[in-house]
């Protein structure tokens, strides 16, 4: 293999090597096993779990490879380089080898070198060479290109191909390699990847970014209106719905509802409906049973507020609402805490756990006390980013399934006609040649003699 | 569930199909292989129904949708792949012997499904994660592939056994040559569908979170695939590779590709099947 640009030795021998299949095959195989370590080692996690997880040693060890967050580590993306460079020479070097057959416009055809192949067909007519010749003519034209027509002694050769540019498939399919590089690089050059919890009502303008925690500032707020989830009989649950609100100086300029798979996209920038969650709410309607008056009181309590109960009941502060309470080691859910002191006697701490409104009766107190409404607030948590080198990615794809197809399914093929007068018959052969591929190249020149022994005058 | 029945008895007809080639190899009698070939074609005709009835089955509890959404209609459907791949390369070569290293493969994808105590059969609505136009094309485009890599796994085997064995086994196999460039034909098939189920993820994923890539355990995994598949594809077409490497390096794509299913739900990740978040 030599390319014009390699003049000097070392040139000369990188460019071999970035040209050799054999380092492709390496550069492969290491990715595919390097890559394995990162879905061993969890990727991005928090320092303490992994000293805790491998010891300080080799924390230490990993942490210098980069283990904890390989696939941008210098090694990998060294190892993502060469294989684009590789790509790229080898691709260079073969199409520079192969220019005379890539990109000519008039085929040569030599007769010798189809008359020693072994693909034949042959068959006789009753019609002279110089009849079949006009026939035939129109036979090549309509199936293939570059048809020629060459006289010999006792009749002529006809040579034709198709599919000269299906050698190109597999350069397709390597350049959408290198689309895909470049698109990732565009994407984490140009773009950004965040994320930000809402509560419904509220208005921001700021994210978190992925990775740095750093805090970015968009170039509009995104409000969320409302937020809600539904359920399947199942308890599965069956959507996540977002009602957001974009905002300019404080103008709306959009109101969408995202899902899951359905995001929102505004001025290069995607919001995608991702998780969510309810936020301790500060406020609930409880009610208050007399045991002596058999009186019920409904009282609107917010945390840290104080409510002095009627018939001398004593004084009940909301403290805090508790995600997951124990009460005598059982979970009982999710459950306000409050502290009650009767006029005489000390303080008690009462659990109100908010899916058993009897609880409270267990204690046999002087007065009931249950949660009689609670409205959860949600909150909805979007993933922002933008990528700009996302549709870089996407032409790759395209043309990496296209090239894919050109490559595997189709062929370069070349097909000659040689007719031979011998007495009163014509004798006809049909061969051909294909860069791949050899049965379909057997049907398609089955199918070619066929129709020219069919061949009549109009 | 009808379609459950159907299912659990196709197991079993997969599994007889299985056991035919395998006799018909081993005790030279190729009529047996003939009924192989009619109870896999029964097998085939009873998965595809059963596929069929248990989607009109999810319209019938409300929230019809393709059956492809969990490890349970997978497997089904992988089956049914394998089964429809090899039918087609044992029209292609006319041996049955590659039933015989095929069949059982299928009826091993059915028995999990249908006896794992792990796996239920029970239709469930979509999560909303699953709720996608992509999911279809993601999972119909990936099974193609992984079930071309199968027989291709099966083929290789023959490979290898066949230059070990006395010739008197490998007799009725295809010679070497023929089945090295099966081997290729069935990686060339599914590396295509490999590379389209990968993008047709990579879409979804896009669609559904905002990242096309993500590094996550089973998107990784595919991609080791993808890279052995591209290694094995590459060293095909320099010397010196020929033959017993590349049936190596296709039975360590296949080991590659049973990871990407199994394996990874053993790691932590977005994609295993039981995930409920978004
Ligand atoms: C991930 C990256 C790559 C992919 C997906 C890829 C894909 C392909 C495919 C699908 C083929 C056709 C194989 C066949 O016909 O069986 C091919 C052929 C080839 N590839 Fe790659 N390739 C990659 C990287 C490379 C690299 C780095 C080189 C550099 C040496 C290379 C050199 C070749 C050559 C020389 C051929 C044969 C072309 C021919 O038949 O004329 N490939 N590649």
């Amino acid at each position: 293999m030599t390319s014009p640009s390699a003049s000097n030795g070392v040139t000369d021998a990188i460019w071999k090597l970035f040209a050799s299949i054999q380092l492709t095959i390496a550069l492969l195989l290491s990715l595919a096993a390097t890559s394995v370590v990162g879905t061993l080692i969890p990727q991005n996690a928090d320092p303490a779990a992994y000293i805790s997880a491998y010891g300080e040693t080799l924390f230490r060890f990993f942490w210098v490879l980069g283990l904890f967050d390989m696939y941008h580590s210098w090694w990998f993306q060294v190892l993502m380089v060469m294989l684009a460079a590789n790509v790229i020479v080898c691709s260079a070097d073969r199409i520079y080898a192969q220019r005379r057959i890539l990109l000519v416009r008039r085929p040569r055809f030599q007769a010798e070198r189809f008359r020693k192949l072994p693909e034949r067909e042959a068959f006789e007519d009753d019609r002279p060479p110089s009849e079949l010749q006009g026939l035939y003519a129109p036979v090549f034209a309509k199936r293939l290109s570059a048809v020629q027509v060459e006289p010999t002694d006792a009749g002529f050769l006809m040579f034709a191909e198709s599919g000269r540019w299906t050698r190109f498939g597999v350069y397709a399919v390597h350049f959408s390699v290198v689309l895909l590089l470049v698109g990732g690089l565009i994407g984490s050059l140009f773009g950004f990847d965040g994320f930000v919890n809402i509560r419904e009502g509220d208005t921001v303008q700021q994210i978190t970014l992925r990775g740095s925690g750093e805090r970015l500032h968009l170039p509009f707020a995104i409000r969320c209106n409302d937020f809600s989830v539904s359920f399947y009989e199942t308890g599965a649950p069956k959507e996540f719905r977002s009602s957001l609100t974009l905002l300019e100086n404080d103008r709306e300029v959009l109101q969408k509802d995202i899902i899951v798979n359905d995001p929102l996209r505004y001025q290069g920038i995607s919001i995608f409906q991702s998780s969510y969650g309810s936020v301790p709410s500060e406020e609930a309607v409880l009610s208050f049973t007399s045991q002596a008056t058999g009186m019920i009181y409904r009282r609107e309590a917010r945390i840290g507020g104080d409510i002095v109960l009627p018939e001398n009941l004593g004084v009940f502060v909301l403290r805090e609402l508790r995600h997951n309470a124990m009460f005598r080691g059982r979970s009982v859910g999710d459950a306000f805490i409050g502290t009650l002191t009767p006029p005489e006697g000390e303080p008690e701490e009462i659990i109100l756990p908010v899916r058993f409104p009897t609880f409270d009766r267990m204690r046999r107190g002087a007065v009931v006390i249950a949660v009689d409404e609670f409205k959860e607030r949600f909150y909805t948590g979007l993933q922002v980013n933008r990528d700009p080198g996302v549709w870089v990615v996407y032409a790759g794809f395209i043309l990496m399934l296209l090239g894919c197809y050109v490559t595997f399914f189709t062929s370069h093929r070349q097909v000659c006609v040689e007719a031979v007068r011998r007495g009163a018959k014509t004798r006809v052969s049909v061969t051909g040649a294909a860069n791949k591929n050899k049965p379909a190249l057997m049907r398609r020149m089955k199918q070619l003699s066929q129709a020219l022994k069919e061949s009549t005058s109009p | 569930m009808t379609s459950s029945l159907i299912l659990s008895s196709v197991t079993f007809i997969y599994g007889f199909a299985g056991v035919l080639y395998i006799f018909a190899w081993v005790f030279r009698k190729p009529a047996v292989g003939r009924l192989g070939t009619g109870a896999a074609l029964i097998g085939l005709i009873g998965n595809a129904a059963g596929f069929i009835l248990r989607w009109v089955e999810s319209y019938q509890l409300g929230f019809g949708r393709a059956p492809l959404s969990n490890l349970y209609e997978s497997l089904i459907f992988y089956a049914l792949c394998i089964t429809l791949v090899y039918l087609a390369v044992e029209r292609r070569t006319a041996n049955r012997v590659i039933g015989a290293f095929s069949m059982p493969l299928a009826f091993l994808a059915m028995a999990y499904a249908s006896l794992s105590p792990n796996i239920s059969d029970r239709i469930q609505p979509l999560i909303p994660a699953l709720k996608s136009n992509w999911l279809i094309a993601h999972v119909v485009t990936c099974f193609l592939g992984y079930a071309a890599f199968a027989v291709a796994f099966g083929v290789s085997l023959m490979y290898i056994f066949k230059r070990q064995a006395e010739p008197s086994r490998g007799g009725q196999m295809p010679p070497v040559e023929t089945l090295d460039e099966l081997t290729h034909q069935l990686v060339v098939f599914g590396f295509l569908f490999l590379s389209a189920g990968i993008i047709t993820g990579a879409v979804w994923a896009n669609s559904a979170w905002g990242r096309y890539w993500g590094w996550d355990p089973k998107e990784t995994w595919s991609l080791i695939t993808w890279f052995i598949y591209a290694a094995l594809l590459h060293a095909r077409l320099t010397r010196g590779w020929r033959g017993r490497r590349i049936a190596y390096l296709s039975v360590l794509g296949f080991a590659a590709v049973l990871f990407t299913y199994f394996g990874v739900n053993l790691l932590p990740g977005l994609h295993s099947y039981q995930s409920t978040g978004p």
